[in-house]
């Protein structure tokens, strides 16, 4: 996996299951990481740094967060802290996920009045924003290029992203009407090993 | 605890769970009862908010501990998270639960795997909807962002390195061209 342009198409073996101390480390990293969406790092860390998870499990666990209230990814946390170490597991990875990130924008709030008029701050700023959208378009097409997905899947995708970018769907009726859609899709396929 | 912190617990708990697509989702919504109908923060203190939330590293859903903070300090804070992720916590908690219990089933797999494409989909909507609001300026500045967010998004689809340094990169190409 170094190198650049190397998109594996067959993963390594899963390494152990973490305990709540390195589940708190790994989210820890990935929320103080997690400029313009945690998500992005929490993926990177699980799936392709210590290999905790497989590509399509965590893609998984995470359509499940994206459909539950809440953030997609703290859904996420709690449930891969859960399945690896119990309530403690999923307190450790919630708790990692959030605490840096809090200290940082509490800090940030305080400090504001300091910087806020800062013209060469607010073009860092905007510049980084940029890169942040591009990462997280970057991520989603990583994942789906992975993943691999049949053309009927591929279109579904495409569609719930239209849905919500250009027509601005409220998200629990994209969910709603994709959602069964794209499970029947997968049933007809029939091709999904579990 | 004060009234201040209990109105805001309140507030999130009853929020919570109605947010799905994250904190973005129930942004209009907090907007609408914490500036224009309790008049708890001005337009301006909500925004700006808002803007350092998204602008911090970690998950976006920590402006509402902004809002708790602004309203009724320490407390409101603590307020404001527990309310919040507190029954997110719990449901997500439950379907970990009755996921793990029904392991195996064909037609949970089939739910999982169906919701896969949905939320790579709603991801990708994610990036685009903020590279758009990113891309502004006059039309040279409008450029130079959309570039950075092109290459941004090439750097982090098909190469290994950490994507930190497409962030460091698009902050320095900012600090360049954007202001």
């Amino acid at each position: 996996m170094s190198g650049k342009a190397s998109i594996p198409s067959e993963e390594p073996p899963l390494n152990p299951p973490p305990g709540p101390a390195q589940l708190f480390a790994a989210f820890a990293k990935a929320g103080l990481l997690g400029f313009g969406g945690a998500q992005v790092w929490v993926r990177r860390a699980l799936v392709e740094e210590r290999r905790w998870m497989s590509e399509r499990d965590y893609a998984e666990v995470l359509g499940l967060g994206q459909v539950l209230p809440g953030p997609n990814v703290g859904n996420a946390a709690v449930m891969i802290g859960r399945r690896f170490a119990g309530l403690l597991g999923a307190f450790a990875a919630t708790g990692g996920l959030y605490v840096g990130p809090l200290i940082i924008l509490m800090s940030l709030v305080l400090l504001w009045q300091e910087f806020a008029d800062n013209p060469l701050v607010s073009a860092f700023m905007h510049g980084t924003a940029c890169a942040a959208a591009g990462m997280v378009i970057g991520n989603g097409l990583r994942m789906s290029t992975r993943l691999r997905p049949p053309p009927e899947l591929i279109a579904i995708g495409l569609l719930s992203m239209v849905a919500a970018a250009w027509f601005r769907v409220p998200l629990p009726l994209i969910v709603l009407v994709l959602g069964p859609i794209s499970i029947a899709a997968v049933v007809w396929r029939g091709r999904r090993s579990p | 605890m004060t009234a201040e912190a209990w109105d805001i617990l309140v507030f999130f708990l009853k929020l919570s769970l109605l947010a799905v697509g994250g904190a973005n989702a129930a942004v209009p919504e907090m907007h609408r009862e914490v500036v224009e109908t309790r008049q708890w923060m001005s337009d301006a203190t909500f925004s700006q908010g808002y803007a350092l939330a998204a602008a911090a590293p970690g998950p976006n859903v920590l402006f509402v501990a902004v809002i708790g903070w602004h309203v009724a300090g320490a407390q409101g804070l603590a307020a404001s998270l527990i309310g919040f992720l507190g029954p997110t916590f719990l449901l997500s908690w439950a379907v970990a639960m009755l996921t793990q219990r029904l392991a195996g089933d064909a037609r949970l797999a089939a739910l999982r795997a169906g919701l896969v494409p949905v939320a790579i989909g709603l991801i990708l909507a994610t990036g685009l909807v903020t590279a758009g609001a990113s891309a502004r300026g006059t039309s040279i500045e409008v450029t130079v962002a959309l570039l950075i967010t092109l290459t941004s998004t090439i750097f982090v689809w098909r190469s290994d390195y950490s994507p930190i340094w497409t962030l460091l990169g698009g902050g320095v190409l900012g600090l360049l061209l954007l202001r």
